[in-house]
């Protein structure tokens, strides 16, 4: 079984770009340029450099001792959280702006969920000094206005998206819209694993500097490369696919991929995409959606702005269908519960999109001699304002259990 | 014969294509508005599907397509009122949807379904042309189906002479870098794309939309082309309507 993409864009059923004409010239450029201007030893020099002393990686890949203990294995946490911008975000939009700028682009678009990317692309697009625009749903500008603040603060003009359910799907709309209006001068620098290829494969390789440190820093600990797991949240999945890239063909590592179950799989206010969605298009790519019969998309509910995408990248929908991933959810509860547990043990907050993967590890029954990898994907100081709505739902919580 | 190629066999200038979405504003409004549409000299309709996200459109199809879906506007219905409107309207109609809606529907249930309820063609703007060329050419011919694609200021030399091959309704000459709904004046560069398509001498007639909304960019396209689709201005034009015969009536005389 091939898992990377193959030369029309697709992983087995799913990818390719299905795109209305007005982008077609914009996506070819990128298809026939990306991966020539990827392996320039001018770019990987620039790339390696700004993720060394910009972004401060490597990100270590921290023992989590006391994690250990309680669920009586070995865990490992990959401290994305750690990089500029408190996520792994970051290292998609370094890669992208310096494509951008390759292509002689002068003005940015993005669109944003719970903000992070925003954030990520608001902060290259200052580095770089080009023109920033992000589009965000206006529900989720509501509930992330510490990253709205600093994507202000960065200088970029974040745009409501005001279509539809006025959240990350929508966002994703408006900025694809904005591409059609502006075509020559504009890249668009998608945030995850999703979209018409090459994007999944584009943003796939410039997270995958999460799987390849991985693989020297668990030799660094354990003598081996492989961990017997490797757990991500998963919304669109980029953090996942960059956890995952260098294991994919490592059958002995089992790779597990978090979604978001809402207030429960089945209750109509889920964003678990595997379990409820159907072969589809969207946003120009095939893949696993939830939509109507009608083919309606349909606006999926999570508690985290970064998980309630009603698509889930194409090759996630390859690996999961073909039973390469191993899939659990994790309920707004149950998020909430393992960000409060995380903190509470190992001195972390993890961001509320983060802290499903970490819900997955009562579900998984590890052994004692199994060794984990949990991508820790972003920081939680965006989501305090839940937290605190939520200890304070949770008065019993305020103490440590401990 | 398709009623399409009747239209183009027989009409060589300033067809006009009038674009609406199905159940805006109200559900039951398609047959009155296609009868309206065909009795004021419309050639050639085009039957908006109504989709969650509509990604090439501007706000007031997103909106008309919102406000039908509220409406409980789905295919099934809409084959139906095609079929019902046959029995008095002979106008060529195509629709107009994204692939999904189709891949959903399931694509052979869809064409016959054109074909029984009489339906000419399709404009999908996300189903690539390789797409088509590889997988669906023999299907859509098999029920009598005619495809239109679009070509845009971007588009290559080389595509446009793909798009030509394999269109067989008409070419949907997309008059900017845009999506639907603007509604300024035609620019000279514009006019000079316009001019260096018709020197390309396409097989397959062409048809300018996107930014068509008034006398003057309606000539303008039907002095570069054999005529024009206009689609948001109208949609504008039905939202405030009481009287969807004579607002329609009106429109076509500001037009032309």
């Amino acid at each position: 079984m091939k898992y990377q993409v193959d030369e029309l864009g697709f992983y087995g059923d799913f990818g390719g770009a299905f795109i209305p004409e007005m982008l077609h010239s914009n996506i070819e450029t990128l298809k026939s340029e990306y991966k020539k201007i990827i392996a320039e030893a001018s770019f990987k020099e620039e790339f390696n450099s700004l993720l060394k002393d910009y972004v401060g990686r490597p990100s270590p890949l921290y023992f989590a001792k006391r994690l250990s203990e309680k669920y009586n294995t070995k865990i490992y946490l990959k401290r994305e959280d750690l990089n500029h911008t408190g996520a792994h975000k970051i290292n998609n939009t370094i890669g992208q702006i310096l494509l951008a700028k390759r292509l002689g682009k002068k003005r940015i678009i993005a669109e944003t969920g719970a903000g992070q990317h925003g954030v990520a692309t608001a902060t290259v697009c200052a580095l770089m000094g080009l023109e920033c625009i992000v589009y965000m749903g206006k529900v989720d500008i509501g509930r992330q206005a510490p990253n709205v603040a600093r994507m202000k603060m960065l200088g970029a003009e974040v745009r409501p998206a005001l279509s539809g359910s006025q959240t990350l799907k929508d966002a994703t709309n408006e900025a694809i819209r904005d591409w059609i209006n502006n075509p020559s001068n504009t890249h668009y620098i998608i945030g995850s694993v999703v979209g018409p290829h090459p994007y999944p494969d584009m943003v796939a390789r410039f997270q995958s500097v999460i799987s390849e440190e991985m693989k020297w820093q668990l030799k660094e600990h354990e003598g081996r490369e492989n961990p017997n797991y490797i757990v991500a949240c998963v919304g669109g999945g980029s953090n996942a696919a960059g956890a995952f890239y260098h294991y994919l063909d490592d059958l002995d590592v089992k790779i597990v991929a978090v979604e978001a179950a809402g207030k429960g799989v089945n209750s109509g206010e889920s964003a678990a995409t595997s379990v409820l969605g159907t072969i589809g298009i969207i946003h120009g790519s095939k893949t696993l959606l939830m939509q109507t019969e009608d083919g309606q998309i349909i606006e999926p509910y999570s508690i985290s702005a970064g998980l309630d995408y009603p698509g889930i990248g194409p090759q996630h929908a390859h690996l999961i269908s073909s039973g390469r991933a191993i899939v659990y959810h994790a309920s707004d509860e149950e998020a909430l519960a393992a960000a409060l547990e995380l903190s509470r043990i190992e001195g972390i907050i993890p961001a509320l999109e983060t802290a499903h993967a970490f819900a997955a590890l009562n579900k998984m029954h590890l052994k004692k001699e199994d060794i984990t990898i949990m991508c820790l994907s972003g920081r939680g100081d965006k989501d305090l304002s839940t937290f605190t709505a939520y200890l304070d739902k949770n008065p019993g919580q305020h103490k440590s259990d401990h | 014969m398709n009623r399409l190629e009747s239209l183009f066999s027989n009409k060589y200038k300033e067809i006009l294509n009038v674009y609406f979405t199905a159940g805006h504003p109200t559900k039951d409004a398609t047959q009155d508005i296609i009868y309206a549409l065909e009795q004021n000299g419309v050639d050639l309709i085009e039957v908006g599907i109504p989709y969650s996200d509509p990604m090439a459109d501007g706000e007031t199809i997103q909106k008309s397509s919102a406000i039908a879906l509220s409406n409980g506007m789905n295919l099934s219905l809409l084959f139906q009122q095609v079929k019902d409107s046959r029995r008095r309207s002979n106008v060529p109609i195509v629709l107009m949807g994204y692939y999904n809606q189709m891949l959903q529907f399931g694509i052979e249930k869809f064409l016959k379904q054109c074909q029984l309820s009489g339906v000419d063609g399709l404009i999908i703007p996300d189903l690539p042309m390789s797409i088509y060329k590889n997988e669906y050419i023999d299907l859509f011919d098999k029920y009598d189906v005619k495809i239109s694609f679009l070509i845009t200021p971007e588009t290559s030399d080389e595509r446009i002479r793909l798009a030509d091959e394999l269109s067989n309704g008409f070419i949907y000459v997309v008059s900017k870098s845009s999506i639907t709904g603007t509604s300024s004046n035609i620019d000279d560069a514009q006019k000079h794309y316009f001019e260096r398509i018709e020197k390309m001498k396409l097989n397959t007639p062409r048809l300018i939309g996107f930014g068509i909304h008034d006398k003057k960019t309606y000539q303008t396209a039907c002095n570069h082309s054999q005529g024009a689709i206009i689609g948001s201005a109208f949609i504008r034009t039905l939202n405030g309507s009481s009287d969807i015969s004579k607002t329609i009536s009106e429109f076509i005389n500001r037009i032309r």
